[in-house]
């Protein structure tokens, strides 16, 4: 995000949403490129080369999951998608298919610019890795070079596979993260449908770290998606 | 039977019910019938097939066997000709009927030459006429051809009159089915011509008869019962047509014809005068057989023989099983209705039919109503029940056994002859001999009964050690000890046999009722059908497994016991036969008989719902008749509790039908009065903003947009519930449950929550070794932030929220209290009801949906839920869900191992604890 204005391609065919729309991304000092249906989206986006995407799941010629395993054949340009309500599932294989985070409709455009820029942020993170060893989270520190996590100054142990589903968790900072793409990255792809694995470690995680455990501040859970780790609740 | 002139026969209507019913669908079969080979009667059916095709009728040729005659072969120019099957069989191509290629074809008319025939090896049928019948029932119309010593009921007499027993044989029901039989004759004089000139083609066992068939004597008798059948068949037609009825099968008289079966092979007779008995009177008939528990293994398996001919001449098959002959055939007619009984005569030359009246007399002399035909049997032709017959083995062990007991009364009695009178004695023996009946029963005691005087005799009466008799009081005790010891022998025996008996009667009863018992308490087909192999196989010694259709008829596997699940394509095929035809089918039956198992339909109200299949331990063994039935009242129960649960499941169904169309109006009201509310709000705002030319006032503007976006956020949780309601209540809907540790569901809700939680305390109380709980997580989420936003929207701010879980009772319990006001009294119940509202509502945006989403979620899940008061203050809203068994691989064991990415160890460590 340097001088040029970053640009924000829009797929999504209702004309309203794309109308106020416009003037928040615009107002965010980006430039907005729009298209009303999946394949004009796909063309656009290898065409115009956009920053990042917000696509919604519901569209008139292709199924959205499709449009994002097209884009991501060739590209790895944030992706936020605008998702219905109950459509969990639909939901989970955006984000698995490679989709960077969701927002169920009816949002805020204020929420949905915050996404972006999570979003960018890690695709700019992900372009020029920053040799940045400490990750900070409210009274929760996380060396990486020593492989060590403290919390209010206070040494935590942690057990090998609880620092590997932290440091994942962390590195995605902002972003929700599946089950599926969790255990893939903390076990191994064998085991991506065990999540009650995963919830376990999660719940011995959130006794270790969090101050009170029912009502967590960073690690935070999507019900039904997955995890979502926050720095600053 | 003056009566039955006069009185409706129920038997004869439902009989009539039963041919007019299917005869819509079914195909017509025409016989042409004649004397013997060499008639014509190839030439005449092809005659009129092609007359037939001349009228645009759709003829196909299925199977014809013209011997390469010329003329006949002419026949065939213009018809289409199936081709032949071949089968491979010891070596030789075999040429048989393709059965399937015909119903895959399905002409209107087809044409099977030699009705007859024996099928080879691995066709379908054992018998042609089973395909015959296979094509009739499928709607195909069929023209066959068969002699009259193929017939069954007619094979002896023709064995009789040519001296060649024809071994294959065509059930006279198929002839009773034939909707018209043409008889092909021609004069014994043209025969013997047209055999003489070398235009006959002579069967196979008419050439081993030596030439001794064709013969003008053996033809004219031949002739003669060909005429008689034909005409028998058209005097029965002229009957019905003259009662004004199109029916073929007249069941015109009440009789019923009941026949005994017994073990000699010359029962055949019997039967076959039986069955044309029956014929002749127009009725049907019963064959049974009276089986004592001991039979022997020899015995049973030509009664077993008997019984299969009866089946085939068209008789139903009873086995039943008692002591006394008479007893048990008497109280079977009273139960069946039985009019006539015939049996065989017995053979009155052996020496203990003196001692005993016969069973034969002994029926005829209670028979009372009853009219007993004995009818002559041949040679050694015996009554139905063995007297007195052999153990199933020889024992030797009995044998000697009485041989060493007798030794011993020996050795105790001579000591003692001194000081005791013979007659003393013979009491020992006695003992003895009551020992070794009561014991080893049959033959030892018959042993023993004739030894036990004779070694009184020969050692303790004078003159000693010879046999020789000189008192002749001591003949006396020789006579009572002989008589003693065989009236001990035989009651013994008999109070074996009948708790033999019973024991037999009680298993299959207790089978048959704790397998009732078990389809009772079923609830759904799949449980049925657990319950239902288990038993059979139990039962039948053999794994059972049972087949429900899907949608499109397809069986499918849903339970089985032992190894067996019928998914060869051999034994699907089978299976999938005997669902479509509704018939026995596979192993120990004639059609498909090379299968491994036997597959039975579950027939309840006409309808096939399924198979049942019995694969046997021993398949060198066949299934008994007894075994046939019980297997058949097996199936039958099966399927009345099919149809018992699918009727169930429509019950339901409708319930919920009517139970949607309730939610429907409700709905309505909702939508009319909740939705609109809102709407009117943000069009209202939107208008005057969109009008506005300068005159609203900042702040006004403000407030304008700030109701749109609340009313909009209204609108949004409404839909959300109104279509979480929907979803939840749909037919098809399936919880996702997963495992999850509730605090995590508990946080995410009170997460979700967080504005309206924000001028609330919020505590939690969430036992860390709380279980896991196996739930639909989104849905558990759902109730608890409906709790949550019901106690927040209704107790003033600050007021402390409290959300506790424990185990208790083998239940998970979680609640969420509240300190304020509480429920209005009264209202506990209702609350959870939709679109009721809690009282006093501080605010109108409750929408009276979310609890009553709670309660559909947590009724899913099979668990309760209540609100009440708290006695100290406050309302107290709860849910409990039944506390499965952790996850399989939860316990102790050490969690999976990571691959080599995740970098510190394989396998994570023991937990620290900071």
């Amino acid at each position: 995000m340097s001088g040029t204005p970053a640009t924000v391609l829009v797929i999504e065919d209702e004309l309203p949403i794309r109308r106020f729309l416009r003037p928040a991304v615009e107002a965010a000092g980006w430039r907005l490129i729009e298209a009303d249906a999946g394949e004009r989206g796909i063309l656009e986006a290898s065409q115009s080369r956009p920053d990042a995407i917000i696509l919604d799941l519901g569209l008139p010629d292709i199924d959205g999951i499709e449009v994002i395993r097209r884009i991501r054949e060739w590209s790895t340009v944030p992706i936020v998608i605008l998702s219905a309500r109950g459509q969990d599932q639909d939901k989970v294989d955006a984000l698995d298919a490679g989709a960077d985070d969701y927002v169920p409709k009816p949002f805020s455009v204020s929420e949905l610019m915050a996404r972006i820029r999570v979003a960018l942020r890690h695709a700019a993170n992900r372009a020029q890795p920053s040799a940045e060893p400490t990750i900070v989270a409210g009274d929760i520190t996380i060396d990486l070079v020593r492989r060590q996590v403290t919390r209010q100054g206070q040494e935590v142990h942690l057990t090998p596979i609880e620092y590997k589903l932290l440091t994942v968790l962390a590195g995605h900072a902002g972003l929700v993260l599946t089950h599926r793409q969790l255990l893939k990255e903390v076990w191994g792809p064998g085991h991506a449908e065990e999540s009650h694995y995963l919830r376990i470690f999660v719940r011995q995680l959130r006794h270790k770290l969090e101050e009170n455990p029912t009502q967590p501040r960073h690690i935070l859970t999507e019900v039904g998606v997955g995890y979502r780790f926050v720095v600053e609740p | 039977m003056g009566m039955s002139a006069v009185r409706p026969d129920p038997d004869a209507l439902l009989a009539r019910l039963r041919a007019g019913q299917p005869d819509a669908h079914r195909g017509r079969l025409k016989l042409f019938f004649g004397m013997c080979a060499g008639v014509g009667k190839t030439y005449a059916m092809l005659t009129e097939a092609q007359e037939k095709l001349r009228a645009g009728v759709d003829v196909v040729v299925g199977y014809v066997e013209t011997h390469g005659r010329a003329e006949t072969d002419a026949l065939l120019t213009g018809l289409e000709v199936l081709p032949p099957k071949w089968v491979e069989y010891r070596g030789t191509r075999l040429r048989e009927f393709d059965l399937d290629a015909a119903l895959a074809r399905k002409p209107a008319l087809i044409l099977v030459d030699e009705l007859a025939h024996t099928n080879a090896e691995g066709l379908r049928h054992a018998k042609r006429w089973q395909d015959v019948v296979e094509l009739l029932d499928s709607g195909i119309d069929v023209y066959t051809t068969v002699n009259v010593q193929h017939i069954e009921s007619l094979n002896d007499v023709v064995a009789q009159i040519v001296g060649v027993v024809v071994r294959e044989t065509v059930p006279d029901s198929i002839l009773e089915r034939a909707d018209e039989i043409e008889l092909v004759d021609l004069p014994p004089d043209d025969l013997l011509q047209r055999l003489s000139e070398g235009k006959v083609y002579v069967p196979e066992q008419a050439r081993r008869a030596g030439g001794q068939f064709f013969r003008k004597e053996n033809l004219v008798a031949l002739r003669e019962l060909a005429l008689r059948q034909t005409a028998e068949r058209v005097g029965a037609q002229v009957q019905v047509e003259r009662a004004g009825r199109g029916d073929t099968r007249p069941w015109a008289t009440s009789e019923r014809i009941l026949v005994c079966v017994g073990p000699s092979p010359l029962s055949a007779r019997v039967i076959r005068t039986a069955r044309r008995m029956a014929g002749a009177a127009q009725t049907d008939w019963i064959a049974v057989s009276v089986e004592p528990p001991n039979q022997s293994e020899r015995a049973r398996a030509q009664i077993r023989r008997n019984l299969k001919l009866a089946e085939r001449l068209g008789a139903e098959t009873t086995i039943l099983s008692g002591e006394r002959f008479a007893d048990e055939v008497l109280a079977f007619s009273v139960q069946r209705n039985i009019t006539k009984i015939v049996i065989g005569k017995p053979d009155r030359s052996r020496w203990i039919e003196r001692f005993r009246a016969s069973p034969v007399d002994d029926l005829i002399r209670r028979s009372g109503e009853i009219d007993v035909h004995v009818v002559k049997g041949e040679g050694e032709e015996s009554a139905p029940a063995p007297r007195l017959a052999l153990p199933r083995k020889i024992e030797w062990r009995g044998y000697a056994a009485t041989l060493g007991v007798l030794a011993a009364c020996t050795a105790i009695a001579f000591p003692l002859f001194a000081r005791f009178s013979a007659e003393n004695l013979a009491m020992i023996y006695l003992a003895g001999v009551v020992f070794v009946a009561t014991r080893y029963g049959g033959g030892p005691a018959v042993l023993g009964a004739i030894l036990a005087p004779l070694l009184f005799n020969f050692f303790f009466t004078a003159p000693y050690y010879t046999l020789a008799i000189a008192d002749p009081q001591y003949l006396v005790t020789f006579v009572v000890l002989l008589v003693t010891a065989l009236l001990i022998s035989s009651l013994t025996q008999r109070v074996r046999r009948q708790s033999e008996a019973a024991r037999a009667r009680y298993l299959r009863t207790a089978a048959l009722y704790f397998m009732s018992r078990q389809l009772a308490a079923a609830a759904d087909a799949a449980s049925l059908a657990r319950g239902a192999v288990r038993h059979v196989a139990d039962v039948f010694q053999g794994d059972a497994v049972v087949l429900l259709p899907d949608s499109s008829q397809h069986l499918a596997g849903i339970a089985r016991q032992g190894g067996f699940s019928a998914d060869e394509p051999n034994e699907r095929a089978a299976a999938q036969w005997v669902h479509d035809h509704q018939k026995w089918a596979g192993w120990s039956t004639d059609t498909l008989p090379a299968a491994q198992a036997i597959y039975l339909p579950l027939i309840a109200s006409g309808k096939s719902l399924g198979v049942l299949g019995l694969r046997p331990w021993q398949p060198e063994r066949t299934l008994e008749p007894d075994q046939r039935h019980m297997l058949e009242t097996f199936a039958t129960q099966l399927a009345i509790a099919l149809e018992r649960t699918a009727f169930a499941a429509q019950a339901e169904s409708a319930r919920r039908e009517a139970e949607t169309e309730q939610v429907r109006s409700s709905l309505l009201s909702c939508v009319s009065h909740d939705l609109r509310t809102p709407l009117a709000t943000i069009a209202g705002s939107a208008s005057t903003l969109l009008d506005d030319r300068g005159q609203l006032s900042e702040a006004t503007r403000r407030e304008l947009l700030q109701s749109i976006a609340d009313e909009a956020g209204r609108l949004n949780q409404l839909v959300g519930k109104l279509l979480d309601m929907t979803r939840l209540e749909s037919v098809g809907f399936r919880l996702q449950r997963e495992w999850y540790p509730l605090d995590e569901l508990v946080g995410a809700a009170l997460n979700r929550l967080d504005a309206a939680l924000r001028r609330h305390r919020v505590e939690t109380a969430v036992p860390e070794d709380l279980p896991l709980v196996n739930v639909d997580g989104a849905l558990i989420e759902e109730v608890l932030a409906n709790f949550l936003e019901n106690v927040a929207r209704y107790t003033p701010a600050g007021s402390l929220i409290t959300v506790r879980a424990a185990v208790a009772g083998g239940r998970v319990l979680v609640e969420v209290l509240d300190n304020g006001p509480g429920l209005a009294p009264g209202s506990e119940k209702d609350v959870f009801r939709r679109f009721v509202r809690r009282t006093p509502a501080t605010d109108r945006s409750g929408s009276g949906l979310g609890l009553a989403i709670c309660e559909a979620v947590v009724r899913l899940h099979g668990g309760e839920i209540g609100a009440e008061n708290r006695p100290e203050g406050g309302a107290r809203f709860w849910f409990s869900l039944p506390a499965t068994e952790p996850p399989p691989e939860m316990g102790q064991r050490a969690l999976p191992d990571a691959p080599a990415q995740s970098t510190p160890a394989a396998i994570d460590g023991p937990e620290v604890r900071p």
